[in-house]
Parts: C-alpha cells; structure tokens; sequence
C-alpha cells in the first residue's frame, strides 16, 4: 500500500486540476453565451440575404456569373475550421479526422485537393497529412465580420485566378451544448439556391440591373457563410470545452473520493499495527 | 392598403431595427430615393450613406455602410454591414478617421489598389458626421 505522504501528494495535486477545469468550465460557459448569442444575432442577416439570393436567382440570369458555374472541377480547396487552443474534447480530432477522410475519399475525384486552415489547432494536426495552401491562426478569439470578408475576397480571388475550382467548407455547426455537427458545405461555385417557390413577383424593379446586383450578391454570399460558420464553430468549441472540462471536473471528484478512502485506510491500518506493538510490549513487560 | 411599413435593419451582427414606419429615404446605386406604403416590390444595391424615416413627426438618422434595401409587400428589409445610429456616433473618431483617410488620400494616386479602401473610408466619416450633425440640431 502507498505512503500516506504519496496519497495526500496526489489528493492534493489532484485538487488542484479539478480547481483549474472548474474555472475553465466557467470560463468557457460565459464565453459560450455571448457566442451563442452571436450565432443567433448573426442568423437573421445570412437567412435574409439567401432569401433574396433566391427571390434573385430563380427568375434567371444566374447561370452565367463566373461565381456560380464552372466547367472544369480538378482542383478542389478545403476549408477547415477548427480552434486555436486545445482542451476542448473531441473538437478539433473530430473535424481534422473528417478533413483527413474528406480528401481520402475525394482524392480520385480531383486532381489535386488543398486546405485551407482557420484555427492553430487544425493547422498543426494537418500540414504534416496533407497540402495546407494557407493557414490563418488566432484570429477566432477576435472575430469580426471584416476578417471574415477579407478571407472571403482572398478565396474569389484565388477562385477567379484558377487556383481552385470547387471550394468546401468543413466546420462543427452548433447543435446543443453537448453536441456538435461536422458539417460539408460546397462554398463556390455558388449553386443557386432552389428555396420553395414563392409567390411570383413579376413586377420587381431592380436597380442597378439584375445582373449587377446578383455579380455583388454572390461574393457577399461567401463572405456571410464564412463568418457564419466561423460563428458556429467558436460557439462549438466553447460547447465542447465547458463538457470536456465539466466531465473532468466530476472525474476529478471521483478520484479524490477514491483517494480519501485509500488515505483513511492506511491511516488506520497504521494505527492499528502501532496499538499491537504497544500492547505486545506492555504484555512482554508484564510477563 | 397598409399604412404603414414594416422595416427591418439586419446587419451581420445584430437586428438595428424592427419598426413600423411612415417613409424611408436611402441613398442607392442610382441616387437617393424615397419610399412609403404601397410602393412596388423593389431591390437595389445601397452606397455609403444617409438611412432617414420618419414615424409619425419623428425623423430618426442612420448611418449606413455599402448594402441591401428591399421592398416586399411593405416590408422593407435593409442588409447592410454596419449601421449606427445618430446618437451612436462617435464624432471625435469620425474626426479622426476623416484626417487620416485625407492624409493618405493625398500620398497615392487613383490606380493605387488602396485609394479605394481609403476613399470609402472618407465616405464613412464623411456621413458620420453628416448625420451626427443632423442629431445636434434636431
């Protein structure tokens, strides 16, 4: 049996790592909140501007925009979003495994598949598997829709200069707090959305011309799911951090219990044998 | 008929507004224009300018950056990235922001790939103050 100086050491270390997940469960389920909240300020914006992208699109006009067909499909981009700091479960294994079989599954179908990283975490797990064209890193914990727009314009650009022809989207989408989705979205060529059919409008003025207003409205599209799906994944990963650390604060607890039980053992088990020696002497004195 | 219209202002970020107004004056691609009830379904891309509506004999002011303005059956929805309200600006930045726009402006020249960023930038001040101004003498 252990020492009873080990088993306090490790009671107390112990201890002191379920104090240091408690707070970063609270951390992470603050943080959560106020991404949950921009998840939801941040919906009304994406549906209403695919609403009009289809109140747009359906009544022609589409078909010819550089954004939105493209003959050749050889190269393929992935987009991975993953996090920039770790300690969050499965998060960033689970995404970066379904990146990994992503480009196993297609590899027979392009000629040649990129990555492009969003998040520390996926970067590193990535570059030595695959080819990762560019990464961007820390820039999750500070999103804003500029950054998410300025990456957007880099992907047309890349997009409209040939460097890629189909371009994908993998990102945890936000379920529950307890659940994340791995979600595959095809990002560009634009497929014009097909929403039901509304009532038909034939009396709609554009202005400038509807050509114009649809060749603004498909980059603005990228950019507002990208942030949208970066949105997504930061309110996941919070989701997935404050579990992971929920589960190893009750563990933790667990172990001390076990622990404390082991201590109180050894402790009496110590006191006994001393009570036998000292009534084995008193009985051999008075003998 | 409806009286009123309905208008909703969605940026990335947050729901502005979602108000019955009376009219809508925005600045569009092809200039300003107007809106009131009973106007035909309409779309139009938005320039860096001036939103106005008015509620009754209340006239509010918005700044808005580059975006959508929909008409729908009297619902007029406006996508834009960013929209402060008069009372929301902060002049002294938009001050700032003006200067710095005016100095860079003057270094390059029209084919410099950043004269638009900081033309644009101009323009955003520009109107900041345009509407805040409007807000200290309503």
């Amino acid at each position: 049996m252990a020492s009873l100086k080990s088993i306090r050491k490790r009671i107390n270390s112990v201890k002191n790592t379920r104090q240091i997940t408690k707070a970063m469960k609270m951390v992470a389920a603050a943080k959560l909140r106020r991404a949950q909240e921009s998840v939801l300020a941040a919906r009304p914006y994406a549906e209403k501007l695919e609403e009009v992208l289809i109140r747009l699109s359906s009544s022609g006009g589409a078909g010819d925009h550089p954004l939105a067909a493209r003959e050749k499909t050889e190269k393929a981009l992935l987009i991975v979003v993953s996090s920039d700091r770790g300690l969050c479960g499965g998060f960033n294994a689970n995404i970066c495994k379904a990146a990994e079989t992503f480009v196993r599954e297609n590899s027979s179908q392009y000629a040649e598949i990129s990555l492009l990283t969003i998040g520390r975490k996926g970067f590193e797990y990535l570059r030595k598997r695959a080819t990762v064209r560019k990464n961007y890193s820390n820039i999750l914990s500070t999103m804003s829709y500029q950054e998410a727009s300025l990456i957007g314009q880099e992907l047309i650009d890349g997009y409209l200069a040939g460097d890629y022809d189909v371009v994908y989207l993998l990102y945890n989408a936000f379920k529950s707090v307890m659940s994340q989705d791995i979600t595959l979205k095809q990002l560009l060529p634009i497929e014009p959305p097909q929403g039901p059919e509304e009532e038909f409008l034939p009396e709609a003025l554009y202005e400038p011309s509807k050509e114009e207003l649809l060749a603004e409205l498909f980059p603005k599209n990228v950019e507002v799911q990208l942030f949208h799906a970066m949105l997504e994944s930061i309110a996941s990963e919070h989701g997935a951090r404050m579990t992971a650390m929920d589960s190893a604060t009750k563990n933790a607890t667990e172990m001390i219990a076990k622990l404390t039980l082991q201590y109180n053992r050894a402790r009496q088990a110590v006191i006994t044998t001393e009570l036998m020696e000292i009534i084995s002497g008193a009985e051999s004195i008075k003998g | 008929m409806a009286e009123k219209l309905q208008l909703e202002l969605i940026t990335p970020y947050r729901k502005v507004l979602s108000e019955q107004v009376d009219m809508i004056t925005a600045f569009g691609a092809l200039g300003e224009f107007a809106v009131l009830p009973g106007h035909a379904s309409f779309l139009t891309s938005l320039k860096i300018g001036e939103l106005t509506y008015a509620k009754g004999s209340d006239v509010y002011h918005l700044a808005l950056n580059w975006g959508y303005f929909e008409v729908v059956n009297d619902t007029v929805t406006i996508l834009v990235e960013t929209a402060e309200r008069a009372d929301e600006i902060d002049l002294e930045r938009a001050r700032e922001a003006l200067g710095r726009a005016e100095e860079a402006l003057k270094k390059l020249t029209r084919e410099d790939k950043d004269f638009i960023v900081y033309e644009s930038a101009l323009q955003r001040a520009l109107i900041r103050m345009q509407v805040a101004a409007k807000k200290a003498r309503g």
